[in-house]
């Protein structure tokens, strides 16, 4: 049974230059954009996007990832064009998602998308004549938040090779928890799956892990991490569970606490996609292992990258 | 003698294709999948026969109809027990497992409602991530799909 699998070849997707899923990107791919990302991150401000038209085709609304891909085009030179609500749209007289999108390429260099559907950006690309960067479609995948997941790891730890990673809370339906197993899985990782058992990671996952040789252990309660070097925190969400008592008891295990940070490794890092509702107290903001307000910042650097790549354009900078 | 009479009413045929041990209960759903109600061929459709192996089972004899292996083939995703007998001159010459293809296209419906495919007009497509047990995976929502799930459009 092979149900998962990494890229090993460019698939047709990378051959347009789109990003729908992490897996389009090779290891190798992975880590030209995480260098091309910290040289944004030391020079933020260039021009290589002159003369070029962003579309930001916003099907569903978002806060964070629509801003951090303005501000990285905005960084770059580029102008936007797009829309963040798609009642204001023909989509809601009934035109076909084909249509748009046909169109919509028809004016841009680039189009970055977030849909409601799964599989929609992957539609996007096969119909597109400019390459698509998918910034989330329904429940399926979100690669740029990958990336900067890996940016940060790679900032944080110094490498990416032979790490050992903690995933804590909605294992079952997190999205960017199984895209960064996937990407981290060409670097030798080790990991500790910590979840509700509603919640626990599917069995597929698991298999490729057993498949790629990689160790991982389950626990059900957020109480060991002393070997981790990074601890990946996700929500909890109470619409996940049928049985709400369950919720009820499981809700406050999964909060961490920041005297639950101590005699962890003095290089572990505690990493959150966004938004944060009560699964990391506040009172770990101000411990030096909390990054994730830094790891949403990384997000604007690792999208410049994408973008960058995307176009063709990264022999250009500074 | 019971063995060669049930090979006579296979080999009865002078040409053409004989689907062998088809579940019962998916016997008329290869005939839709395979489009052979609207075949000029003739047609022999045959269930609830005995099956030492299946208990009962389904058969199909298309006279003069000799399939592409890409379109036959489809038909592993809701029978992949079924057998292939290639009939030339009364004679079995060819005699087959089915075996899926990697893609497949069109006739499969996405159980994913949040799909694309289930919401567009896009036609579905799908890697076969597993030949033995039968599970494809939609190459839009990457859902994976056991053959117990697999709805035909």
């Amino acid at each position: 049974m092979v149900f998962l699998q990494r890229n090993k070849k460019p698939s047709g997707a990378m051959k347009t230059r789109s990003l729908v899923s992490i897996t389009d990107y090779t290891k190798e791919k992975i880590l030209h954009i995480l260098d091309l990302a910290s040289q944004f991150e030391k020079n933020p401000n260039q021009d290589l996007l002159k003369g070029k038209i962003i579309a930001t085709l916003f099907f569903e609304p978002s806060t964070r990832t629509r801003l951090s891909f303005e501000t990285a085009v905005n960084r770059l030179g580029g102008r936007i064009i797009g829309f963040s609500d798609a009642s204001t749209t023909s989509s809601s007289k009934g035109e076909t998602l084909k249509d748009t999108i046909t169109m919509v390429s028809n004016y841009a260099d680039l189009i970055i998308m977030r849909h409601p559907l799964d599989g929609a950006a992957r539609y996007a690309s096969e119909v597109s004549a400019v390459p698509v960067i998918n910034a989330g479609d329904g429940s399926n995948q979100h690669p740029t938040q990958t990336m900067l997941d890996l940016y940060s790891i790679k900032k944080t730890q110094g490498t990416l090779e032979n790490l050992h990673i903690t995933m804590v809370g909605d294992l079952k339906y997190g999205r960017t928890v199984h895209s960064l197993l996937m990407a981290m899985s060409h670097f030798n990782p080790s990991f500790t799956f910590i979840a509700p058992d509603e919640l626990r990671l599917p069995d597929e996952y698991k298999q490729f892990c057993f498949e790629n040789g990689i160790k991982y252990r389950e626990l059900s309660e957020l109480t060991d991490f002393a070997d981790a070097d990074i601890l990946y925190m996700t929500r909890v969400q109470r619409e996940r569970f049928l049985d709400l008592m369950e919720y009820e008891k499981v809700k406050n295990v999964y909060t961490l606490k920041n005297k639950m940070l101590d005699g962890t490794k003095p290089n572990l890092r505690v990493l959150h996609p966004l938004p944060r509702v009560n699964e990391i107290d506040t009172d770990v903001d101000d411990n030096e292992k909390a990054y994730y307000f830094q790891q949403a910042r990384n997000g604007v650097y690792a999208r410049q990258a994408v973008i960058c790549d995307a176009l063709n354009v990264q022999d250009k900078i500074n | 003698m019971a063995d060669s009479k049930k090979e006579l009413v296979v080999v009865a045929l002078e040409n053409g294709t004989v689907i062998d041990h088809i579940p019962t209960d998916k016997l008329f759903q290869v005939v839709s999948l395979l489009k052979l109600d609207s075949i000029d061929s003739q047609l022999t459709i045959g269930n609830n026969l005995y099956s030492s192996k299946q208990g009962k089972k389904g058969i199909l004899k298309i006279t003069d109809k000799f399939f592409e292996p890409k379109e036959i083939n489809k038909i592993a995703l809701i029978a992949p027990c079924a057998k292939l007998n290639i009939i030339k001159n009364y004679e079995v010459v060819d005699k087959k497992p089915l075996e899926l293809p990697d893609e497949i296209t069109e006739i499969v419906k996405c159980v994913n409602p949040k799909c694309v495919t289930n919401n567009e007009p896009v036609k579905t497509r799908f890697h076969v991530v597993d030949k033995n047990n039968v599970a494809i995976k939609c190459c839009y929502c990457e859902r994976i799909i056991q053959q117990e799930d697999i709805k035909i459009q």
